[in-house]
């Protein structure tokens, strides 16, 4: 099975103190660390273990700059056989369809049974998958937290539905799936695996080589553009219950009552 | 000389000459036993290298303490003066049972310098309480396994199956050879009587005089009887053990003294990935850690035939006391089981195959905190840290990591601490002490003498930054010229290295390294046990370090720092940090500071010094979710309070917040406290 994930380098928010930059539209980056998006992570050890099962291969692939190869170079060090940078300055401050754009042009380059993408990226929108299985014109499911590899023409595929709820559906292949955290424990990459692979050679596709009409995509070919970024103002605190353990908890359920959350 | 026939001048059946049975004994016996061994030795062979022929008189020391003496043996009194007195009866025993195996082929044999002489004769009496001692030693040994049963030597149905049996069973055939030798011996002595011939001196009380009287007027024939046939049960049941003992934990009885002589010196580090495999050369290894069977060195096969199964290492764990999924005896006794095996006694040798999720699990070889308790029991001085760090290694290689560690390992590489903070902030606790008391971080304009190694949990840790302040205070009161790395400090790597993150330990290092060394400064002072095992064990080419208990216990007695007298009336107790105490040996020195304060109360809990029971672990322990009934600190905390203490000192950052925690999750809060020594001697300045 040839499966090809899509994944995004983004800044890592835990620990970062975010800062909005000087004029207002981004936030200041020059401090920050950044790392591949945590859904991708599961997205490419999901691929990884089912290309134990049955055989196959791994693609990994990015849009971005000469910073992102880190992120492919460390899915390649978890086990994906081949990353692709694609790479142009046409591609810059693409909107969502831009990025589906370029992506879906070097799917048709190749031949992949399967395709998945993170269900979302940590400072993305959670578009990219579907609109890419629109263009592609395939079945597509989001939010995907297990996967069995029915035959080669068929997979049954685990959707998480708001409430906790579990939806099971048969998919035909090729399609689009779009990974929840959860589906798996990604494996750990240590600095030693990524100097195994620290070597391999990562292609770069420009616009040209994949056939894309520059303006239709980046800035110029963008939809949606940014008008602003702030962090919201701080809403009201916490309340803080004072009291000995029993009148807190007295409080406590009086709150939730009058909220309509304990009957 | 002698009224009775010997062995060797007996006709069996009537034609087979006694000497020539006794011949067959040995003949059989050793190759038997040769056999064995050979086996036994092949998966040494095959195993990882490991130099343990350095330092020797160093390890000739150790054998005479550790093994010859038996140092370790009464930390468990009864079960420690039971097998001193056993180990010492088969030493002295060794001489008279080998001398017997020859007699039965030449009568009246005896070793040079053992024959009608004084030796011969004081050795005579001296063997004979050797033997008596040796069994009754062994009637109480069987007493204790057989009915009084103590609680350590019980095998969880998981872990495998009991092994009582084989226990009382070869304390039965020492038995048998006790009494065999004092009734071969007793006979030939009344009967000499009888005929009043002068017969061998028997030691009044000892087995073989009770054996002499019991015996005072039985027939010739009689005698002549269990003479001969307390020999042969004697040569037989001493061949029989002698191949016995390499078919399970009596093994040790061979293998314990070579284990000793060749056990691990340098306590505290930890084993370089492959011997001689330089840290610039670790990128050309094709594997790392132990995965197989055979990726661990020699010396740890030995360790796994060696464990006497004694159970003393899992009864001071302090994961197997909270219920963690970790038994250090039975990480030896599943190994060992598995080397028997997979090198079987008949039959080709097994395919190696992967140990983890075989005979151990993930779970298992994470729950280890490095805490040392099960090494410093040990009285065969198996090694268990540099086995768990190893198996960890192969997890780390194969990716198998537990998510709750991967988030930290990441942060420690791009971030340099574990929290994934902002490198800046590595010295924002500096900001806020008084003006008399200014940190510098030391560059190319700023040096010092002294470099405050503060590392990642001190320099972030809202609640710990104050022993870093404590140190600093400390440090500007007793007058030292010192700084921080600020910035370029990085976290010291202790546990990434124990957790089997080997590449990412020697990156931190290095970074580290380089930035002492740029510093200039001439000494090194942590008030962090890890960092401190770090910078003197896996650092290299830095000046000393030390701990802040060190310098403070200098600068008193010095007069450099005077210590107010103590304003309360609690009881305080100190409770030693793993990797200050047992990986140390800094026991004192904290101890001495803290009585130094004029009117100060402080009680000792009973598991104390080298018997100190972990915290719950430090470094990436502290992000680690282990399978657990309760935690170490609660028990830890409920230790300090049997003690009668209100106070609980620690020595460890970590400590620190394993004990606030478990006062608070034991519902102690406000009867019980937890302070840093630091922390308590600048209050006391």
């Amino acid at each position: 099975m040839e499966i090809l994930v899509c994944v995004k380098r983004v800044p890592d928010t835990s620990e970062n103190e975010i800062e909005i930059n000087a004029e207002g539209n981004d936030i200041e980056r020059d401090d920050l660390v950044y790392s591949v998006n945590e859904w991708d992570n599961y997205a490419v050890e999901e691929a990884i273990q089912i290309c134990d099962k049955v055989g196959g291969a791994v693609t990994v692939v990015t849009v971005g700059d000469d910073e992102s190869e880190e992120i492919l170079r460390r899915e390649m060090a978890m086990g994906a056989d081949k990353g692709i940078l694609l790479q142009d300055d046409a591609f810059e401050d693409s909107d969502g369809k831009g990025i589906a754009t370029i992506l879906k042009a070097e799917i048709e380059k190749g031949k992949y049974d399967l395709i998945m993408t993170g269900a979302q990226a940590d400072d993305g929108a959670a578009q990219v998958g579907g609109m890419l299985a629109a263009m592609l014109d395939q079945p597509y499911a989001s939010l995907v937290n297990s996967i069995e590899i029915l035959d080669d023409q068929k997979i049954k595929v685990g959707r998480e539905i708001e409430g906790g709820n579990q939806e099971m559906n048969e998919m035909d292949l090729p399609c689009v799936l779009s990974i929840q955290t959860g589906i798996n424990e990604p494996r750990y990459v240590g600095i030693r695996g990524i100097r195994k692979v620290a070597s391999v050679e990562i292609p770069v596709h420009g616009a040209s080589d994949l056939g894309i009409e520059p303006a239709s995509v980046g800035n110029a070919g963008a939809g949606v553009k940014r008008l602003d970024y702030f962090m919201p103002d701080m809403g009201e605190g916490a309340e803080m219950l004072e009291g000995s353990r029993d009148e807190n908890i007295e409080k406590l359920m009086e709150i939730l009552k009058s909220k309509g959350g304990l009957k | 000389m002698q009224t009775l026939i010997s062995p060797s001048e007996l006709m069996i059946l009537g034609f087979i000459p006694g000497w020539f049975l006794s011949l067959l004994f040995p003949i059989i016996g050793i190759g038997v036993f040769t056999y064995i061994m050979a086996l036994r030795f092949a998966p040494l062979f095959k195993a990882a290298p490991v130099n343990r022929f350095d330092q020797l008189p160093q390890r000739g020391f150790n054998l005479i303490k550790l093994y010859f003496m038996q140092w370790k043996q009464p930390r468990y009194m009864v079960a420690g003066v039971l097998h001193i007195l056993i180990f010492a009866g088969f030493c002295v025993l060794s001489i008279r049972s080998s001398s017997l195996v020859v007699i039965g082929m030449s009568k009246g044999f005896a070793l040079p310098g053992f024959g009608d002489t004084l030796l011969g004769h004081s050795y005579n009496i001296f063997k004979d309480y050797a033997a008596t001692i040796v069994l009754i030693a062994c009637v109480i040994a069987a007493v204790r396994r057989g009915i009084v049963k103590p609680e350590r030597y019980a095998v969880p149905a998981k872990y495998g199956h009991d092994h009582t049996k084989e226990a009382v069973f070869v304390l039965g055939l020492i038995s048998i050879l006790m009494i065999s030798e004092s009734l071969f011996e007793a006979c030939a002595v009344v009967a000499d009587q009888q005929n009043n011939l002068p017969g061998e001196f028997l030691a009044p009380l000892s087995l073989a005089w009770f054996f002499k009287i019991v015996l005072g007027n039985a027939s010739l024939k009689t005698l002549q009887g269990l003479h001969i046939i307390s020999y042969y049960i004697h040569d037989l049941t001493f061949f029989f053990f002698l191949n016995f003992l390499p078919l399970g934990k009596h093994f040790h009885v061979i293998t314990s003294v070579f284990n000793v002589f060749f056990m691990k010196l340098n306590k505290g580090s930890v084993k370089p990935v492959q011997d001689g495999v330089s840290d610039e050369e670790l990128d050309d290894l094709e594997s790392f850690g132990v995965k197989t069977i055979e990726d661990f060195t020699w010396k740890h096969i030995l360790d796994f035939y060696s464990c006497a199964d004694c159970g003393r290492c899992s009864d001071q764990c302090p994961a197997n006391a909270v219920g963690r999924p970790l038994s250090p005896r039975f990480i030896t006794i599943k190994a060992r089981d598995y080397c028997f095996e997979h090198y079987p006694l008949k039959g080709e040798f097994l395919e190696s195959k992967p140990l983890m999720d075989n005979i151990y699990s993930e779970d298992e070889i994470w729950s280890c905190t490095t805490c040392g308790a099960c090494e410093e029991e040990c009285p065969l001085m198996i090694e268990y840290i540099d086995k768990i760090v190893d198996l960890r290694r192969g997890l780390v290689d194969e990716g198998a990591v537990p998510q709750s560690l991967q988030k930290p390992l990441r942060a420690m590489e791009k971030r340099g601490n574990p929290y994934g903070k902002m490198e800046k902030k590595r010295f924002e606790w500096t900001k806020d002490l008084p003006e008399d008391c200014q940190v510098t971080v030391l560059d190319k304009k700023n040096n010092a003498e002294t470099l405050f190694f503060v590392d990642s949990i001190t320099s972030y840790d809202d609640r710990i930054m104050e022993i870093a302040k404590s140190t600093a205070k400390v440090l500007t009161a007793a007058g030292l010229d010192f700084g921080i790395l600020g910035k370029a400090e990085k976290d010291s790597g202790h546990e990434v290295r124990r957790f089997g993150e080997e590449m990412l330990f020697q990156d931190l290092k290095n970074q580290n390294i380089d930035a002492i060394v740029k510093s200039g400064v001439n000494s090194i002072v942590t008030a962090d046990p890890h960092a401190l095992n770090a910078l003197l064990k896996d650092y290299e080419g830095i000046p000393k370090a030390e701990h802040i208990s060190q310098v403070i216990a200098r600068a008193i007695a010095a007069g450099q720092l005077t210590l107010k007298p103590i304003n309360d009336d609690k009881v305080y107790v100190y409770h030693d940090p793993c990797y200050l105490g047992r990986h140390n040996n800094i026991y004192d020195i904290p101890r001495q500071v803290i009585d130094a304060i004029p009117g100060i109360k402080r009680v000792e809990m009973t598991k104390c010094r080298d018997r100190s029971f972990c915290c719950g672990g430090g470094g990436l322990m502290l992000f680690y979710e282990p399978v657990e009934e309760t935690r170490m600190g609660k028990l830890r905390v409920e230790m300090a309070e049997a003690a009668g203490a209100d106070v609980i000192v620690t020595a460890c950052p970590f400590c620190m917040v394993n004990m606030e925690d478990a006062i608070k999750t034991s519902g102690l809060e406000g009867k019980m406290e937890a302070i840093d020594l630091v922390e308590l001697i600048e209050h006391q300045i």
